[in-house]
C-alpha cells in the first residue's frame, strides 16, 4: 500500500517533468479529451440533474415547513457546487475513464507493447501517461462546471414543480445568487482538478504495474476504480478543510 | 573485448517475481548459464510459462535478474545506470515481439527510423539504411504505406527491419511467428536466418515451434527454471 503511494508519487513527478512533451503529443491529448467528453457528457447531465433534484427534494420540504423557503436555493446551490458536483463527477470519471485507462495500459503491459516502446527508446510515461493526465485534468473541471449548472437546474425544477416546496424559479435563483459566490464555484472546480490528477495517476499506475496475464488486467481495472474513489473521498475531506481555512 | 570472448554470457541467472496477491513467490529462472558467440543462432524452447520471455527480457536489459550476472560485449550490465542500459538496449540489441507494435500514425519507413531518433549523431546514412533494410525484407515498394495497409507477415517484416536499424550485435525474437500462418512464418524464419548471416547479428529466438528451432544452429530447452541442451526437444 505505502509502496504503491510512493510509486504513484514518483510516476506523478515524472509526468510533471515530462509535461513539455504534451505539446508535441497534442493530437493524442485532443483525442483523449474528446473521448472523455463523448463518453461522459450525457451521463454527467443525467447524473447532475437528478442529484440537484434529489437534494432539493430532501431539503426543500424541511426548510419550507420551518418557513425558511427563501433559503432553499442557497442550500441546494451550495451543496451542488462545493461538494456534490465535483465528487460525484470525479467518481463517475473514475469509473468511466479511469477504468478504460487502466485496461488500455494494462493490456499494453501484458502483451509486451510497453516493452516494445522501451526498445524503441519511447518513454512510456511521455507517450502514454502525459497525454492522459493532461486531457483529464482539463476535461474534468469543464465537466464539473457543466454539472453544476445542470444540477442547479435540476434543483430549481423540483422546487418549482413539487407541491410541498412550490418555490418560484425566480426566488430560487435569487437566493442562490445571494448565497453562492464565484469563489464557491471555483472551490468545487479546483477540487475536481485535483481529483482528475488522482484518477489519472492511480489508473495509469495500475495499468503500468499490471501483471499475471489477461486476468491481471481485470484486477488492475478494479483496483484503479476502487483506489481512485477511496482517495477522492479522503482527499475531499482534507481539501475541504484546507479550502474552508478552518 | 578480447578476441574469442563471448558476445553474451549469463552467469547463474535467477529470477523470481514478487507474489501476486498473497501467493508464494515463484522462482521462474534458477541458475541459468549461457554463452553465445558473435554470429551464432540459438532457439529457446519450453512449455508456456517456463520463463522464455522472462529470460529474453533479462538478456535484453528490459528487466534485471534477481541474482546472477549478464555480460554483454564484455560489460557487466548490473554495473550500468538506467540511462546507460537504455543506450545499450537501443544500440546493441534489437527486438522482435509476437505482435509488431508499429506506430499506426507513422509510415512504414518512419516506423523503421523511430529507434534511431534518440541518436542525432548517428543520423548520417540512417535514412538510406532504413530504405535498404526495407528493400531487403521485400518491402521496397511500400515505404510510404501505413502499417494498416500491410498484411500481418509484412508488418512483422517491418518490425524486423526496425530492430536492425541501429546495427545491433544481438537480435532477440520472442515468438516472432506466433501470430503468423505457416507460409508467412516460414518466410520470416528464412529472413531472420539470412540476416543472421549477412548482418553478422547473433540471433536468439524463443519459440514453441520445433520446426523453427530446428533451422537454427542450436536449441536449448527451459524446464523447471533450468536451461538444458536437450537435443530431443520439449
Ligand atoms: N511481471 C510478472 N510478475 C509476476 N509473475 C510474472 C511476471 N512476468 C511473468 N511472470 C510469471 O513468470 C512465469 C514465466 O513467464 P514467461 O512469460 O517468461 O513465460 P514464457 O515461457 O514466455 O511463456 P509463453 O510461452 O506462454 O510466452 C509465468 O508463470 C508468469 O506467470
Ligand atoms: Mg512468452
Amino acid at each position: 500500500m505505502f509502496q504503491n503511494v510512493g510509486e504513484m508519487a514518483l510516476l506523478f513527478w515524472r509526468a510533471i517533468l515530462a509535461l513539455p512533451v504534451a505539446w508535441r503529443q497534442r493530437h493524442k491529448v485532443f483525442e483523449q479529451f474528446f473521448e472523455i467528453g463523448n463518453a461522459s457528457l450525457l451521463m454527467v447531465c443525467l447524473l447532475s440533474f437528478f442529484i440537484g433534484a434529489v437534494i432539493a427534494l430532501q431539503t426543500g420540504p424541511v426548510l419550507v415547513e420551518r418557513s425558511l423557503s427563501s433559503a432553499v436555493g442557497g442550500v441546494v446551490g451550495m451543496a451542488i457546487c462545493r461538494e456534490l458536483a465535483p465528487v460525484m463527477m470525479s467518481i463517475l470519471i473514475a469509473g468511466r475513464i479511469g477504468s478504460a485507462m487502466a485496461a488500455e495500459i494494462g493490456s499494453m503491459r501484458v502483451y509486451q507493447e510497453i516493452d516494445a516502446l522501451r526498445t524503441m527508446n519511447i518513454n512510456p510515461v511521455h507517450y502514454l501517461v502525459v497525454p492522459r493526465l493532461v486531457s483529464i485534468a482539463v476535461a474534468l473541471p469543464l465537466l464539473v462546471v457543466f454539472a453544476i449548472l445542470v444540477g442547479w437546474l435540476g434543483g430549481a425544477t423540483v422546487c418549482f414543480s413539487n407541491n410541498q416546496i412550490a418555490i418560484p424559479i425566480q426566488t430560487f435563483y435569487a437566493n442562490l445568487r445571494d448565497v453562492v459566490e464565484i469563489k464557491d464555484v471555483a472551490n468545487g472546480v479546483f477540487k475536481s482538478f485535483i481529483f482528475a490528477i488522482v484518477v489519472a495517476v492511480v489508473s495509469c499506475h495500475q495499468g503500468l504495474t499490471t501483471r499475471g496475464g489477461p486476468r491481471g488486467i481485470g484486477r488492475s481495472v478494479t483496483k484503479a476504480v476502487v483506489n481512485s474513489i477511496v482517495m477522492i473521498v479522503i482527499l475531499d475531506y482534507i481539501l475541504t478543510r484546507v479550502l474552508l481555512g478552518t | 573485448m578480447q578476441p574469442g570472448a563471448p558476445l553474451l554470457r549469463l552467469e547463474k541467472i535467477c529470477k523470481d517475481y514478487a507474489p501476486v496477491e498473497g501467493g508464494a513467490a515463484v522462482p521462474v529462472l534458477r541458475e541459468v548459464d549461457l554463452e553465445l558467440r558473435a554470429g551464432q543462432s540459438l532457439a529457446i524452447m519450453g512449455p508456456s510459462g517456463s520463463g522464455k520471455s522472462t529470460l529474453l527480457q533479462i538478456i535484453g536489459t528490459l528487466d534485471r535478474p534477481s541474482s546472477g550476472a549478464v555480460w554483454l560485449n564484455g560489460r557487466d550490465l548490473a554495473q550500468l545506470s538506467l540511462d546507460q542500459l537504455a543506450a545499450v538496449r537501443s544500440t546493441e540489441i534489437g527486438f522482435v515481439f509476437q505482435a509488431h507494435y508499429l506506430l499506426p500514425q507513422c509510415t512504414v519507413w518512419e516506423n523503421v527510423l523511430v529507434p534511431s531518433l534518440a541518436f542525432p549523431q548517428g543520423a548520417r546514412g540512417v535514412e538510406e539504411r532504413a530504405s535498404s533494410l526495407l528493400r531487403r525484407v521485400g518491402l521496397g515498394e511500400r515505404l510510404h504505406h501505413h502499417p494498416g495497409q500491410l498484411s500481418g507477415g509484412e508488418r512483422q517484416r517491418v518490425a524486423v527491419a526496425r530492430a536492425l536499424i541501429n546495427r545491433p550485435s544481438l537480435l532477440l525474437a520472442d515468438e516472432p511467428t506466433g501470430s503468423l500462418d505457416f507460409a508467412a512464418a516460414q518466410s520470416l524464419v528464412q529472413l531472420l536466418l539470412e540476416l543472421n548471416h549477412e548482418e553478422k547479428v547473433t540471433l536468439v529466438v524463443a519459440t514453441h515451434s520445433r520446426e523453427l528451432a530446428a533451422r537454427l544452429e542450436e536449441t536449448r530447452v527451459l524446464r523447471d527454471g533450468r536451461l538444458t541442451s536437450s537435443p530431443t526437444g520439449a
